[in-house]
C-alpha cells in the first residue's frame, strides 16, 4: 500500500511466526475457559465470555490443517476485529510487534498446502526469520465449506 | 434544521400513517363516527401545525381536506370511495411535501393545485341536507361491542339497569351479570381511556441509541444479580439475604421495564399494510380481503425497522401473483375477494410470522422448467428435488417466473433481497405452498437482545438452556419406571405421557457428547417435555438444574450453521452456556422434518421420506455372504471380546461388560443366516444400549461406517430387518436393532 513500515503481531504454530496486521487486534489474552459446541465445525474450539461479550474461538492449529496441540498445552487468544465482529484465534504463542517494509514482501510460495496458500497473503523476510502473514478474514471465515473435513476446498 | 420543522416532520408523518390505516379501515367500517373524528383530527391537527410554523402550502392543502372532513363529521356529506381516494392522494402529496422539507427544509415548488382542485370539487358537490348529532364519545359499551366481548342485549340490560338507578358503573353490571369477563372489561376501559388521553403528554422520544446503551447495562447487571444470588446460597447474613432479595426483584422490574421500552407491537408495521394492499388491489382489479392477527406480538425495534421492508415485498408479491383475478377465482370455484393472512406469534424464543395467502400457490412445475432453462439446475437434479426445494428456489438471486413483469413484482429483485435481509438478523425464510389453493411464507425472527427465562439443564458435563416458552412440564423416572418408562417403536424411543406416546429424544445423542458423565442420575430418567412447531417431546438430559433469566447473545457467524443453537449467554458463575434451539433441535433429530409439514407434501410417499433422512450406518459381514447395516445411532460401542470370555447363564451366552451382565446375540443364528465356518481371534461385537440395558449383537467382521441417504426397499420377509437397500452397490440388509432385541427378549434368550 504505501512506503511506512507495517506493524504486526506476531505468533507461533508449530514452530512457525504468523502475524496479522497490529490493527486489527483488539486484544491478546492468555488461555481462557472455553465452552465447547457440539455439532460446531471442527475448527471452532468453543465460546469464550471476553468481558460480557461472547467470542468464538477458532483454533488455528485445525484451520491450518497442522495437528493438534499436545495434551496439556494450553493456547493464546488473539482477540481480532472482523466484519463480523470479534474473533479469537487460538495460538500456540504469542510474540512480539514487529515492523516489516514493503520490499521484504513476496508471495506466499506455491509448494505451500492449499489450506495454508489459501489463509497466507504472502511473506515477509525478516533478519532471522520468515513472516507469514495470515488473512483474517478468511481464517475466520469458516462457513463455506470448510468443515470437519479440512477447510480450503473451493 | 429549526427545531419545530423536525419535530413537525416526525409528527406530520406519523399522522399520515395513522390517516392510512384509518380512510383504509374506514371503508370497512363506513358507519364509524370515531373514525371521522379522529381522521378529522389527524387533518385539523396537520393544518394547524404547518401554519404555525409558516408552511403555507402543506396548510393550504390540508385545509380544503379539513373542509370536507368537518361536512362529513356534520353528517353534511358522505365518504365514498372516491372521496376517500382523492383524500388518499392528498395525504400522498403531503407526504412530498414532507418529504421535500426534510431534505430541503424547505417546502420546495411541488404543484399541488391538482389536489386542490380535486378537493375542491368535492366540497362543490351538492350538500348533504340534515346535519346529524355530534359524534359521541366512545363509551365502554360500544367498545365492547367492537370489541365483540359482550353482546348487544347485555350491554342494553346493564344500561337499563344504570337508568333505573343501579349506582354501578356499567362494567361493575357487566361483570357481575357474568356477561364479560374482568379482564375484557379492564382492557376496554384502558383503551377508552386511552383515547381519552392526550397522546403529546404521556409520551416522550427517546433516542435510540441511549436506549441500546441502558439495555446492555441492565443486561450486565442481570448477570451481576445471578451471580450474587448463586453466592448467597452459601451466606447466612439475613440482612445481606434480604438485601439481596431486594436486589432481584428489582432487577427484575427494571430489566422488564427496559425491555418494554424497545418493544413495539408488529402492528406498527403492519399498520400501513391495509393502504398498500386496497391500492394494489384496486390497481390490478382483485378483491383481497387482509385480515391480520397477532399484531399485538411485540418485537425488538431494531427487528421491526428490518422487517419492514421484507414484510411490504412479500405482500405486494401474495398479490401480484398468489392471488387470481375474480373471474379466475370464480372459475376455480373459489370466493372472487381473496384473502391475505398476516399472522404474527411467539414461538421458542423466536418471533414467528407467516403470510398466507389462498391464491394460486406456485407452479412448481414452472419454477423446475425455469431453474433448468436459467441453467440453475440440471434436469436430473431438477426432476430429483423434492416440492419443498424446488420451492425455495424462488429465493435465488434473479429468479422469477412471473408471466408478465408488472410494476409490482416480477422483476427477479425480490425474494433473494427479502431472504438475504432477513438472514440478516438471524431469521429464516421458508415457503410452501399447494398448487391452487394458496402459498404460505414463514419467518422466524431470533430474539437478538433479549432476556428471557430459561431452564439450564446439563448434559455430557455441559450446561444448556433451554427457553421456557418452549417448555411444557418435567416429568423424572424413577426406580422400576425409569428401566422401563422408555418403550421402543422401531428406532424410534417413545414415553407413554398420560396414554399419549411422546416421542424421546436424547440430547446427549443429538449432540454427540459423551454419555451421562458424573453417573449422577444413572437410575433416575430426566424428560424435559417442550413443544416446537405444534408438537411435543420428550428431552432426555442427565440433570435439571434451575430456571434463570438469561440474556440471548447470538453466536457468531462461524456458528450459524449449527442449527440446534438458538444462542450463547453467559451463567452466573461467569462460563458460557449454549441455548438450544428447540425447533432446530427437534429438526435434527427429525421430529418437526419437513414431512410433519402442515402444508404441501403430504402426498410424498414413504420411500422419499426415507430417502431424504442421512443417516451414518454401520455396516458388517455376518456368515460368509451376508451384508447388513444398522443405524449407527442404535450403536453404542464396538468391541472385541475373547471367545473364552463368553459365560453361560442358563442357555444365554453372555460376556461381563463394564460390570454388568451382557447378553449376546448371535446374528447369523437370529436372522437363520449361514454361519461362518470357523472363526479364528477375537469375537466382533456390537454393543447396543437401551435404557441402562446393554445387549451384545456379534457379527463376523465390521467392514465400514458410511454417511449416505439409504433409500430403503421393504422386505416382506423378517420383522427384525427394516429392509434392504443398495449401499456401495451391494444389497444390504438394515437390521432393526430394537425389534431383533424385542425377539430375542420375547423368546427368552436374553433377559
Amino acid at each position: 500500500m504505501s512506503a511506512t513500515p507495517q506493524q504486526f503481531c506476531t505468533f507461533f504454530i508449530q514452530g512457525l511466526m504468523y502475524g496479522v496486521e497490529v490493527k486489527t487486534v483488539q486484544e491478546v489474552i492468555r488461555h481462557q475457559e472455553m465452552t465447547s459446541v457440539p455439532l460446531a465445525p471442527h475448527v471452532v474450539a468453543g465460546l469464550i465470555n471476553l468481558r460480557g461479550q461472547i467470542v468464538t474461538a477458532i483454533d488455528l492449529r485445525r484451520r491450518l490443517g497442522v495437528g493438534d496441540r499436545r495434551e496439556g498445552e494450553l493456547p493464546t487468544n488473539v482477540v481480532v476485529r472482523t466484519s463480523d465482529g470479534a474473533v479469537s484465534l487460538l495460538v500456540d504463542e504469542i510474540g512480539d510487534v514487529v515492523e516489516v517494509e514493503e520490499k521484504d514482501f513476496e508471495d506466499a510460495p506455491d509448494t505451500l498446502a492449499s489450506t495454508s496458500r489459501e489463509l497466507i497473503r504472502g511473506v515477509y523476510k525478516l533478519n532471522n526469520e520468515l513472516l507469514l502473514v495470515l488473512d483474517t478474514q478468511r481464517s475466520v471465515n469458516i462457513s463455506a465449506s470448510a468443515g470437519e473435513s479440512g477447510p480450503g476446498t473451493h | 434544521m429549526d427545531e419545530f420543522i423536525q419535530e413537525f416532520l416526525i409528527e406530520g408523518s406519523e399522522l399520515l400513517d395513522q390517516l392510512d390505516r384509518d380512510f383504509v379501515e374506514f371503508e370497512k367500517n363506513p358507519n364509524s363516527k370515531e373514525l371521522v373524528a379522529q381522521i378529522f383530527r389527524a387533518i385539523h391537527t396537520l393544518k394547524g401545525t404547518s401554519g404555525t410554523i409558516g408552511l403555507k402550502k402543506i396548510e393550504s392543502v390540508n385545509h380544503v381536506g379539513e373542509s370536507i372532513l368537518s361536512r362529513v363529521r356534520e353528517g353534511r356529506l358522505e365518504l365514498n370511495a372516491q372521496i376517500i381516494s382523492v383524500l388518499l392522494s392528498m395525504v400522498d402529496v403531503d407526504r412530498q411535501l414532507l418529504a421535500t422539507l426534510e431534505s430541503t427544509g424547505e417546502e420546495g415548488d411541488l404543484d399541488c393545485t391538482a389536489v386542490v382542485q380535486s378537493l375542491n370539487a368535492i366540497l362543490v358537490q351538492q350538500d348533504a341536507p340534515e346535519p346529524e348529532a355530534a359524534p359521541p364519545a366512545p363509551l365502554l359499551g360500544h367498545i365492547l361491542l367492537q370489541q365483540g366481548v359482550v353482546s348487544e342485549g347485555a350491554v342494553a340490560d346493564a344500561v337499563e339497569h344504570q337508568a333505573n338507578g343501579d349506582p354501578r358503573l356499567i362494567g361493575e353490571i357487566l361483570v357481575q351479570n357474568g356477561a364479560a369477563p374482568q379482564m375484557a372489561i379492564h382492557d376496554a376501559l384502558q383503551s377508552q381511556s386511552e383515547s381519552r388521553e392526550d397522546p403529546v403528554n404521556s409520551n416522550i422520544r427517546v433516542d435510540v441509541n441511549l436506549l441500546d446503551k441502558v439495555m446492555n447495562l441492565v443486561g450486565e447487571l442481570v448477570l451481576a444479580r445471578n451471580q450474587i444470588l448463586q453466592f448467597t446460597s452459601h451466606q447466612k447474613d439475613p440482612t445481606f439475604l434480604n438485601t439481596a432479595q431486594r436486589l432481584n426483584l428489582i432487577t427484575t422490574e427494571l430489566q422488564e421495564g427496559v425491555m418494554k421500552t424497545r418493544m413495539q407491537p408488529i402492528g406498527n408495521v403492519w399498520n400501513k399494510f391495509p393502504r398498500i394492499v386496497r391500492d394494489l388491489a384496486n390497481s390490478s382489479g382483485k378483491l383481497v380481503r387482509l385480515e391480520m392477527e397477532g399484531a399485538q406480538t411485540e418485537l425488538d425495534k431494531t427487528i421491526i425497522e428490518a422487517i419492514k421492508d421484507p414484510l411490504t415485498h412479500i405482500i405486494r408479491n401474495s398479490l401480484d401473483h398468489g392471488i387470481e383475478a375474480p373471474d379466475e377465482r370464480q372459475a376455480a370455484g373459489k370466493r372472487t375477494q381473496g384473502l391475505l393472512f398476516l399472522r404474527a406469534f411467539h414461538e421458542g424464543g423466536k418471533v414467528n410470522i407467516e403470510i398466507s395467502d389462498d391464491g394460486a400457490g406456485l407452479d412448481l412445475d414452472a419454477i423446475r422448467a425455469k431453474a433448468v432453462e436459467r441453467g440453475i439446475l440440471t434436469a436430473q437434479n431438477a426432476a430429483r428435488m423434492t416440492d419443498r426445494e424446488i420451492a425455495s428456489l424462488i429465493f435465488t438471486a434473479g429468479f422469477s417466473t412471473a408471466k408478465k413483469v408488472t410494476n409490482i413484482s416480477g422483476r427477479g429483485v425480490g425474494m433473494d433481497v427479502v431472504k438475504t435481509n432477513i438472514e440478516k438478523i438471524g431469521g429464516t425464510v421458508d415457503i410452501s405452498s399447494v398448487r391452487g389453493h394458496g402459498a404460505t411464507l414463514k419467518i422466524k425472527i431470533p430474539l437478538t437482545l433479549a432476556i428471557i427465562p430459561a431452564l439450564i439443564v446439563t448434559s455430557g458435563g455441559e450446561r444448556f438452556a433451554i427457553p421456557q416458552v418452549s417448555l411444557v412440564e418435567l416429568v423424572r423416572l424413577e426406580g422400576k419406571a425409569a428401566e422401563t418408562g422408555i418403550e421402543r417403536i422401531q428406532e424410534a424411543a417413545v414415553y407413554r405421557l398420560r396414554g399419549n406416546l411422546l416421542p424421546i429424544v436424547y440430547l446427549n445423542r443429538e449432540l454427540k457428547l459423551a454419555a451421562n458423565v458424573n453417573g449422577a442420575g444413572e437410575e433416575a430418567i430426566n424428560i424435559v417435555v417442550l413443544q416446537a412447531d405444534g408438537r411435543q417431546f420428550g428431552l432426555i438430559v442427565d440433570e435439571i438444574n434451575d430456571t434463570e433469566e438469561i440474556v440471548v447473545k447470538p453466536l457468531s457467524k462461524q456458528l450459524k450453521g449449527v442449527a440446534c443453537f438458538a444462542g450463547a449467554t453467559i451463567m452466573g458463575d461467569g462460563k458460557v452456556a449454549l441455548i438450544l434451539d428447540i425447533v432446530g433441535l427437534a429438526q435434527i433429530a427429525s421430529l418437526a422434518g419437513e414431512s410433519h409439514d402442515h402444508s404441501a407434501d403430504t402426498a410424498r410417499d414413504d420411500s422419499a421420506q426415507a430417502a431424504g433422512k442421512a443417516e451414518s450406518w454401520l455396516l458388517f459381514r455376518v456368515g460368509d455372504r451376508g451384508k447388513l447395516a444398522v443405524p449407527l445411532s442404535m450403536v453404542s460401542r464396538l468391541e472385541e471380546f475373547d471367545p473364552a470370555a463368553v459365560e453361560f447363564s442358563g442357555n444365554r451366552q453372555v460376556v461381563q461388560y463394564r460390570g454388568e451382565i451382557m447378553p449376546l446375540v448371535c446374528i447369523a443364528e437370529a436372522l437363520h443366516l449361514p454361519a461362518q465356518a470357523v472363526r479364528e481371534g477375537p469375537m466382533q461385537v456390537v454393543v447396543h444400549s437401551e435404557g441402562g440395558h446393554s445387549v451384545g449383537l456379534v457379527v463376523d467382521e465390521i467392514l465400514d461406517i458410511i454417511d449416505q441417504n439409504v433409500s430403503v426397499t421393504r422386505s416382506s420377509g423378517d420383522a427384525c430387518l427394516l429392509g434392504s437397500a443398495v449401499i456401495h452397490q451391494h444389497v444390504t440388509d438394515l437390521l432393526n436393532v430394537p425389534e431383533l432385541v424385542m425377539s430375542m427378549a420375547s423368546e427368552g434368550r436374553i433377559a
